[in-house]
């Protein structure tokens, strides 16, 4: 049982002896009567309820000793007719219910019927708090362990979000945005004249990241650069990971699928560098150191 | 500890004062007001001390920082592995949202009144210049991280099983911003915009067997116009808006529930 987390064994063990429970390793303690009286009022009443949150038994190995008996030692003579920390009224609950069944199995069965406190007094058996062998409990099943689901969390390195995240984040919000902020302030963006159907520019270019398409104009029919080949190259690279179906994450092991997207890359940086600088009146090559730069953000 | 009067008696003002600031926020801490808006167990009820508790309770009852979870893998708050692209990207659509709305109350979408007014804008608002520049290179810087993002998460082979179709998203998302960025060109209406959205949609029109129709639904008309304007308008600041965040809803609802990023390599 070394699951039980020390500090919860810490906490049953100050609640059992704050309710005179026995402890187990050292049964029917003599300070517990001392200690529950030093308990505050409402913890003999809720005794059950605040039980519930401490292992019944404090360990696998104290199973043989039922808590109870202990219990009647220590704790049965200032709470009030409890029993090992069950409260009366349980306990009297029990005993009818025990003496209606311990009768004639057919008072019993009229019982179920609705009779019940009548029958209860007719046949009273004689009383008995505890079962057979002192026992207050009774045993519902046997779980056997193999069947019991193991759902012990594999322990995994991890960290607070905040603030272990949201600082990172502050932070690099915070550089781009004052980065943003001054270059906007030095660096005016583009507003050519207005515009004006009879008088296109020359060159005239697409924003930059359709350069690549534009560039792909100069060397194919407009449907296969403008449709076909963009449309064809967006598909595949949605269906990326239905095609590579290589389960590693390695680089070393992924070289035919980095390679690949690599060349892809650089074709589009290519076809768009080549697009946006070195194409100059009537999109034709230039070097731009040697007729300048045709390129408008 | 203040006396009423607080004449002398070694108490300076310093103490009164420290001693009504304290008494003020407890009594703001414990006002109706402030428990309806602060949630049981926020920080801003109970103060904040360094806890793994107070820890939690900031992300959770937060609905921003909500879309984390309360904690993540070690190595994914590595900034030299993500290198921030992605909530970058999702910051520079905030900043972009912002300076976008700014701009629109200064713009007509009309033949007639846009060009102008950018250059009202531009000349005679406060601060006119500035945002509409900001909302320009944070567009163009938009494409780049979105691009960005997109070879990081490739190389470290992030669209494997079990998030490929937050890749599929992903590239969905990588379209929208291209055509965020390309329906906001045409805007100014200057020679520019005419002449780079010519040259962009004359490409749409070869589009096989409905690519007259395909141009004619996107610019309104059979060349560039007042119509497309406005519709490229509309487009640029309502309806991709509107589709790309339901996109990146679904994106980063899905890198949670894949089980937060991948990695370590």
């Amino acid at each position: 049982m070394a699951d039980v987390p020390d500090h919860l064994l810490q906490r049953s063990l100050e609640r059992r002896k704050a309710l005179g429970l026995p402890v187990p390793g050292e049964e029917g303690g003599d300070e517990a009567p001392a200690a529950a009286d030093a308990a505050p009022p409402q913890d003999a009443g809720g005794g059950v309820g605040g039980g519930g949150d401490v292992p019944p038994t404090g360990g696998g190995g104290d199973d043989a000793t039922p808590p109870p008996d202990g219990g009647d030692a220590g704790g049965g003579d200032d709470s009030g007719g409890d029993v090992g920390g069950i409260p009366a009224h349980l306990l009297e609950r029990s005993k009818r219910r025990r003496a209606a069944l311990s009768g004639e199995a057919a008072p019993a069965a009229a019982a179920v019927g609705g009779g019940g406190t009548a029958t209860a007094v007719a046949a009273p058996p004689a009383p008995t708090a505890t079962g057979p062998g002192g026992h207050t409990q009774r045993l519902l099943t046997v779980v056997k362990s193999g069947s019991i689901q193991q759902t012990r969390a594999e322990a995994q390195d991890k960290v607070h979000v905040w603030p272990h995240l949201l600082v990172i984040e502050l932070a690099s919000i915070l550089i781009l945005l004052a980065a943003v902020t001054v270059f906007s302030a030095l660096v005016r963006a583009p507003l050519l004249s207005l515009s004006d159907f009879n008088k296109t520019p020359n060159p005239s270019k697409a924003p930059w990241y359709f350069l690549g398409l534009q560039e792909l104009l100069t060397m194919f029919h407009p449907m296969v650069a403008g449709v076909t080949i963009p449309g064809v190259g967006l598909g595949l690279l949605a269906l990326a990971p239905f095609i590579d179906k290589n389960p590693s994450h390695q680089p070393k092991d992924r070289k035919f699928a980095i390679a690949i997207f690599t060349m892809f890359i650089m074709m589009w940086s290519v076809l768009v560098i080549i697009g946006s600088f070195f194409r100059g009146k009537g999109f034709n090559f230039v070097f731009p150191w040697n007729d300048g730069i045709f390129f408008e953000l | 500890m203040a006396n009423g009067n607080g004449n002398g008696n070694g108490h300076g003002p310093r103490v009164r004062v420290g001693a009504a600031l304290e008494k003020f926020d407890e009594k703001m801490r414990g006002s109706q007001a402030w428990t309806a808006i602060f949630r049981p167990g926020s920080v801003y009820r109970r103060g904040y001390t360094d806890s793994p508790r107070n820890r939690s309770y900031v992300i959770m009852n937060n609905v921003l920082y909500h879309l984390h979870p309360v904690k993540v893998k070690r190595h994914s708050v590595k900034v030299s592995y993500t290198l921030c692209l992605g909530g970058l990207s999702f910051f520079l659509f905030i900043l972009l949202t912002v300076t976008g709305i700014f701009l629109m109350f200064f713009y007509r979408p009309t033949e007639a009144a846009a060009w102008p007014d950018i250059k009202t804008l531009e000349t005679a608002v406060t601060f006119g210049s500035l945002v509409r520049n900001m909302h320009r290179w944070a567009a163009h810087l938009m494409v780049l991280s979105v691009f960005l993002h997109m070879c990081r998460v490739f190389y470290h082979g992030a669209y494997k099983a079990p998030r490929e179709f937050n890749w599929v998203i992903g590239v969905v998302l990588l379209l929208l911003t291209l055509l965020l960025s390309f329906t906001g060109y045409l805007l100014p209406w200057d020679q520019l915009a005419l002449w780079a959205v010519t040259v962009g949609t004359n490409m749409m029109g070869y589009t096989p067997v409905f690519g007259s129709s395909v141009k004619y639904v996107l610019l309104g008309s059979n060349e560039i116009s007042g119509d497309t304007l406005l519709r490229w308008y509309v487009l640029h600041v309502l309806l991709l808006p509107f589709v790309i965040v339901i996109f990146m809803a679904v994106h980063f609802w899905r890198v949670r529930k894949d089980g937060g990023i991948t990695g370590p390599l």
